[in-house]
């Protein structure tokens, strides 16, 4: 090498790293894994977002004002959803950012976020997110405490003392487990047997029969998404266990009780959101309009069913639009404010209030308590 | 002579493109991106050392990468240690891990290290997901502040945090380049690229092999390490994805596609990788496709890796 090097090292870095950006009159940003371990969580995510906010601009837009979406797929990488925050705050300058599907990629945009004082809504479940409460970040998916609590309480109900726990592996799985395991004493059960699987494992027989052989065990929790609690599920039946087993709002979909098989999923429980019981909801109940346009726009654009992760998205866009026609401006730190003072704002997964305390404003209500009935969900009273 | 300015030429270029391409910079995001690609960088140099000069191919360097940024998320809140000792400590471990690792392997021949190493990433990336007490699981971790930015603010010097980290990240690069170009001068490093020449005939001439190739390993891994953790620190959050798979291989094709054999080259790959992801959002779902078809052409009309190719070229002399 020599002293020929040539100047094409940034006149390449600038032409690439260029991109256009077209002007509109309220930014929204974007950061979802649409790609990736997660793909299933952000690309109905990527898709709802998109939908409503074409919707929405063909009805007026906000307060007269067109919104612009500015959408990027971090794959799931934290690193990657950290760079994307700092591009959407600092070069597309965006007013809100929605996103960060898993609970790394929000840990990661939520510090970008805060350090600008730009409003966050993040669509991760962990509690770490909105505990301690930081002034710019809100979420909307309930935590998985929350749902371990729905399912302790359900227990109670039944009298339940001494279960067994299956979990996955994977960051659902194992988040969910920890969760469980810390709020289970305030329901005086007692957890006999805890068994995990990796979320690639094509058998849990080995664990399932460890659980049904420890003494005691009066029903079954397992908290796990995608494949693996179907493969439970079946294997659960194969082995004839009597007991109750429950589920966890990770797989609240029709697809689980498809890969499960209809047979195989009768009577399993778990907490889901009004979105996966449109239809037998209450003519009266608040959340009902919200749940069925949504479900009905989502089925009819893209020919798949609607699910728990797509509302979040969907709710985490109707809280960004609450606040703004509230606020009456797109600035920042007014629809910050405003995003605090949410107050009764019905969404597809609960019924939205927020305080300066609470930036999840989501209670156990929210929650449903569902059952698999002749192969369909319904609504346990 | 003409070998020393390679050396000072090399380190220049990198010096002026960090000093000057800021003021192109039309928004506080490009030095994110550029403190990237200056991490990228450190972690691809020390691919350089052991790939280019050694011949050796390790698929598990972001293993190192993950000892390095978790050292800096768990050694200040356990041990107590300053998260600047915490980058000390987590190269120190990352150097005795590759010791231990390479030690047995390095005295074969062929791809044994590949393997190896393949394994040794698997694993430390399973052990950051499953020890949650201690890793917080596929989740991430926080990190702590690294606290220079305040003190150089007090100090009279006040720069975003994106300017501090792309000085920060610029300056371990050139460290980084100029001791592995000066590895390249001496006697090591000539011994490096005389084995991954022939090892027989490197064995001939009084040269300990595996001696040699357990250096480099040693040092590529410090490389990495260090990348990790200036990655951490930088984020002042980590999770496992640090330590899997697919970043190895990026590490690897970011060193393969710029020129493994040269330390400018293997930056100008980082440059590139990092880059494209930024610049094709737009074409999000052919990204993978995009980069498969830019390795497949650089492999085979590019076989030195793009820089060097390129420079070849230029200089109108064939070989």
């Amino acid at each position: 090498m020599k002293k020929t090097l040539t100047t094409t090292v940034p006149a390449a870095l600038i032409a690439l790293g260029l991109a256009g950006a077209a002007s509109a009159e309220i930014k929204i940003g974007a950061s979802v894994s649409a790609t990736g371990p997660a793909a299933f969580l952000g690309d109905p995510e990527a898709k709802t977002l998109e939908m409503l906010v074409e919707e929405t601009n063909a009805k007026g837009g906000i307060n007269g004002e067109q919104i612009a979406l500015v959408l990027y797929d971090d794959g799931g990488d934290a690193n990657k959803a950290r760079t994307f925050a700092t591009r959407l705050i600092e070069d597309d300058e965006v007013q809100a950012i929605i996103g960060g599907t898993t609970t790394g990629t929000s840990m990661s945009i939520l510090s970008v976020a805060e350090d600008a004082e730009i409003p966050f809504i993040s669509l991760a479940g962990a509690i770490d997110i909105i505990q301690p409460v930081k002034p710019f970040t809100f979420k909307t998916p309930h935590t998985d405490r929350m749902a371990c609590q729905k399912i302790f309480e359900d227990m109670q109900k039944s009298g339940i003392q001494k279960i067994g726990m299956i979990s996955g592996t994977d960051g659902f799985g194992a988040s969910m487990q920890a969760q469980c395991k810390d709020v289970v004493g305030e329901y005086g059960i007692e957890i006999a047997a805890d068994e995990t699987y990796d979320p690639k494992d094509a058998d849990m027989t080995a664990q399932l029969t460890k659980i049904r052989n420890t003494a005691g065990v009066q029903a079954v929790l397992n908290p796990g998404f995608g494949q693996g609690p179907s493969i439970v599920t079946r294997n659960y039946r194969q082995l004839g266990i009597e007991l109750p087993l429950y589920q966890s709002h990770g797989v609240a979909s029709d697809g689980f009780i498809e890969l499960a098989g209809k047979a195989a999923a009768e009577g399993v429980r778990l907490p889901g959101t009004a979105l996966l019981v449109a239809d037998l909801l209450a003519e009266d109940d608040p959340q009902k309009p919200v749940v069925t346009a949504y479900k009905a726009a989502f089925e009819g654009k893209f020919k798949e069913p609607v699910g728990t992760f797509g509302g979040y998205a969907h709710d985490g866009f109707a809280l960004l639009v609450d606040a703004v026609t509230r606020a009456g401006s797109a600035e920042p730190a007014a629809i910050r404010d405003a995003l605090e003072q949410t107050s009764g704002l019905a969404g597809t997964t609960g019924i939205y209030t927020m305080s300066p305390e609470d930036h999840l404003g989501l209670d156990l209500s929210a929650f449903r308590m569902l059952e698999v009935k002749d192969g369909s969900w319904s609504i346990v009273e | 002579m003409p070998r020393l300015t390679a050396k000072s030429a090399t380190l220049l270029v990198l010096a002026a493109l960090i000093a000057v391409t800021p003021f192109f910079f039309p928004s506080g995001y490009y030095y994110r991106v550029g403190a990237l690609i200056f991490v990228n960088g450190l972690a691809v140099t020390g691919i350089v050392i052991l790939t280019g000069y050694a011949g050796q191919i390790s698929l598990g360097h972001a293993g190192f990468a993950g000892i390095g940024g978790y050292a800096c998320a768990l050694a200040p809140t356990h041990l107590g240690l300053h998260p600047s000792l915490a980058v000390v400590l987590g190269a120190a471990i990352s150097g005795v891990l590759a010791y231990l690792v390479g030690r047995p392997i390095l005295r074969l021949k062929g791809y044994y290290l590949a393997v190896a190493t393949l394994g040794f990433g698997i694993l430390v990336s399973m052990v950051l997901n499953n020890e949650r007490q201690l890793t917080g699981g596929p989740d991430g971790i926080a990190v702590p502040e690294l606290g220079l930015r305040g003190l150089l603010k007090d100090w009279g010097l006040d720069l975003t945090n994106g300017q501090f980290w792309y000085f920060f990240c610029g300056i371990a690069l050139l460290i980084g380049a100029w001791i592995a170009l000066n590895l390249h001068q001496s006697p090591s490093g000539r011994a490096l690229r005389a084995l991954h020449g022939s090892e027989i005939a490197a064995g001939t001439v009084g040269i300990d092999v595996a001696r040699v190739k357990l250096q480099a390993f040693v040092i590529s891994a410090v490389y990495a390490s260090v990348a990790g953790s200036l990655v951490a620190l930088q984020n002042k959050f980590i999770t496992p994805d640090v330590a899997g798979f697919m970043h190895s291989i990026e590490m690897v094709t970011m060193a393969v596609l710029g020129g493994a054999g040269s330390v400018l080259g293997a930056i100008f790959g980082a440059g590139i990788l990092t880059l494209l992801p930024q610049a094709l959002t737009v074409f999000a779902e052919y990204e993978q496709l995009v980069l498969g078809l830019v390795m497949m052409l650089v492999m085979i009309f590019l076989r030195e890796g793009l820089l060097p190719s390129v420079l070849r070229k230029l200089r109108g002399r064939g070989e």
